[in-house]
């Protein structure tokens, strides 16, 4: 039987089958302006038994072709502890959200937070600001040097912070410099989150950010506790969201 | 409503294209988030009426309350008696503060960052969209918030016809005696501007029309205790909503109407959503019409709302007050004592409004609470902290959303609410 969970995120589409219990296809492909075409094509293609759609566009999907939908907290949660049994604390920053959860002993979500409605703290600003430096998204976090100490980037907008590091630049700061303040600003935010809800081990990070090296290093530090990344960090949720598929847990989906 | 008003809202020197837009926009969120509910109980046709004709009909009655000689008194809080309003032969309406209008004559005077009540009630006014403002003899403010109570000096500056009751912070005994004299204050005010005497038989016939209409509300709030819910969330925060412009009395009649229809309702299980819906309670900031944001999001991810702790809400009605005084002197002390019953953020300390979360939770049935809170109302926003501690203790899930009335961040607010849901039926299942 092959199931399928398809993350429809404000970046990028992730889309997951499992043939039984083994995850035979993943797909990753930009949301663009028509999701709704490029989920059709996926699904198309792949011909999936069972369907679950998480994401910030499930309803979408939805609205358009019944699948039944849950929401990306419990999505990353059942793909977060497939891979990490262990796991009760997952911070996953993906392209406008980030999330932190808290999971119980069984896996259940117990307590979330999330980013306000801006877009500091979020994948988009890493996004904005590596354009600013000069830097490719991919390799962002590995072109930070210093500690940040002397700089700091406090603007709570993304847009003003992108400003602020205007102003470093004109001020003749090394560019790497400013990438580390940019990572630890994201990085206090996210641990803000992390403090409200409560730490608890194991903890998992995951979204396409967690690929970032300075950001996984400055959380170990902050956390004081090592954490734990999938080789493929942002297919959790969808990955989940096919477990759960599978599971035909479907029923329980709030609408 | 259109064509047939527009010489009154031209005479009431509104800003007629804009009003028109504001009325269309309305119009088409009534349509959606309202009218397309399934279930809804008959009683309901009588508050989307109020609604088609909320800056039509009854402002036809207004014009004429005021023709007979009757003021009009705009408020923006729960702690402006409206017994003392009706004792004068007055009309209590709370003015409108729950959309996003006229921001950019409101951001002229205020700062951008700023509670979005605050910035509505100043862009009704200065874009010329509340005819219920402009018919206003005395609009009635309180000290309850910093942010209110600056915007008033601007709000006085502009209409010249704001009074501002002067709100203690502390329920303590000088508290106490301030507020009393407040609200003899306001009885002089409003003898003054109406030309009428408060004499007891006054006072006592307004309290017994404001008695009636607690009576009902706390009525429709009692049904809503019932698994499943007779009527939804959206629909009770409409009727209160209604509850502060329309005529008291026939608002009244209409509720118990309903009421009776509820009972029925209740008795032969038939409800809005299946029995064993998760059932949720909102806490904190009011929703002033037409601010249906929350619930409309509630709702519509397959739950219902049982309950608002809240200004347009159970704060409205929770304490009643016995109109048989035997004095006029004692029926003001009577009216300051009840209005002190009420728990608002703006006092400290506030434990009051953690029981009473507490205890809706418990008789509605609430299986969580959300707690929401305009953006830049710290009063409400900092309780939060104590709000999520308190229901920690019996273990209610709990989520915190603040927000304003823009509908930029609405995929995230689903994606939170709906995750909550998701939590809560877990914790059932369990």
């Amino acid at each position: 039987m092959k199931s399928g969970g398809i993350d429809i995120g404000s970046r990028y589409i992730k889309y997951v089958i499992l043939e039984d219990t083994n995850l035979s296809e993943v797909y990753k492909l930009e949301t663009g302006y028509d999701p709704l075409g490029t989920c059709r094509d996926l699904i198309d293609k792949t011909k999936p038994d069972r369907l679950l759609a998480t994401g910030y566009g499930r309803h979408l999907l939805q609205a358009h072709h019944e699948v039944e939908t849950i929401t990306e907290i419990r999505a990353v949660a059942r793909g977060a502890r497939a891979f990490f049994p262990a796991c009760r604390t997952i911070i996953d920053i993906g392209g406008q959200d980030t999330k932190v959860v808290q999971l119980d002993g069984k896996g259940s979500v117990a307590h979330f937070e999330m980013n306000d409605r801006c877009a500091a703290g979020t994948g988009r600003f890493l996004e904005v600001m590596a354009r600013t430096l000069g830097f490719d998204l991919a390799d962002f976090g590995d072109h930070c040097l210093g500690n940040g100490d002397n700089l700091t980037i406090s603007s709570l907008c993304t847009v003003f912070a992108e400003s602020e590091v205007i102003s470093l630049i004109a001020r003749g700061v090394k560019r790497e410099a400013i990438a580390m303040a940019i990572h630890q600003s994201i990085a206090n935010r996210v641990v803000s989150l992390v403090k409200r809800v409560g730490i608890r081990d194991a903890v998992v990070f995951a979204g396409g950010c967690a690929r970032n090296r300075c950001l996984q290093k400055i959380f170990a530090e902050k956390l004081q506790q090592p954490i734990e990344i999938a080789d493929n960090p942002d297919i959790l949720s969808a990955y989940g969201a096919a477990l759960m598929a599978r599971e035909a847990v479907s029923n329980s989906s709030p609408d | 409503m259109s064509e047939k008003y527009t010489e009154m809202w031209r005479s009431l020197g509104l800003n007629l294209e804009a009003h028109q837009g504001l009325l269309a926009v309305l119009t088409d969120a009534y349509q959606g988030i309202y009218l397309s509910q399934k279930n809804r109980p008959e009683g309901m046709k009588y508050f989307d009426f109020v609604i088609s004709e909320v800056h039509g009909l009854r402002i036809v009655e207004l014009v004429e309350e005021k023709n007979k000689g009757k003021q009009i008194f705009g408020t923006f809080c729960l702690y402006v008696p409206e017994e003392l309003i009706l004792a004068v032969d007055g009309v209590s309406i709370g003015l409108c503060a729950g959309a996003d209008v006229g921001t950019e004559e409101a951001e002229k005077y205020l700062p951008r960052n700023i509670c979005a009540l605050i910035k509505a009630f100043m862009g009704f006014k200065l874009a010329g969209l509340c005819p219920y403002v402009e018919s206003s003899d005395l609009i009635i403010g309180e000290t309850t918030c910093d942010g209110k109570k600056k915007a008033y000096e601007i709000l006085n500056e502009i209409t010249g016809k704001v009074y501002v009751m002067e709100m203690p912070h502390m329920k303590s005994e000088e508290g106490k005696r301030l507020w009393h004299s407040e609200v003899r204050k306001l009885a002089a005010k409003l003898t003054q501007v109406s030309g009428k005497e408060i004499t007891l038989e006054k006072l006592n016939e307004a309290a017994a029309v404001v008695w009636e209409k607690r009576k009902a509300l706390q009525r429709l709030a009692a049904l809503r205790a019932a698994d499943p819910a007779p009527i939804s969330g959206l629909d009770a925060l409409l009727i209160n909503q209604v509850s502060f412009y329309d005529n008291p009395v026939r608002f009244t009649q209409m509720v118990n109407a309903l009421c009776d229809e509820l009972d029925a309702r209740v008795k032969n299980g038939v409800g809005v959503a299946p029995k064993g819906t998760p059932r949720i309670l909102v806490s904190g900031s009011p929703m002033a019409i037409p601010n249906w944001k929350l619930h409309a999001i509630i709702e519509g991810s397959g739950t219902v709302v049982v309950g608002e702790e809240s200004c347009v809400g159970e704060r409205n009605f929770k304490t009643q007050l016995d109109p048989h005084f035997t004095s006029v002197e004692q029926g003001l002390a009577a009216i300051a004592e009840r209005y002190l019953t009420i728990n608002c953020a703006c006092f400290t300390p506030n434990e009051g409004r953690l029981d009473d979360i507490q205890a809706m939770a418990e008789r509605l049935h609430a299986g969580g609470v959300i707690h929401y809170a305009l953006q830049f109302c710290t009063p409400y926003m900092v309780e939060a902290y104590k709000v999520k501690e308190n229901l920690g203790k019996t273990a209610i899930p709990y989520l915190r959303i603040e927000t304003d009335y823009s509908m930029e961040d609405m995929g995230q607010l689903k994606t939170r609410v709906e995750a909550f849901i998701e939590v809560m039926k877990d914790g059932m299942a369990r």
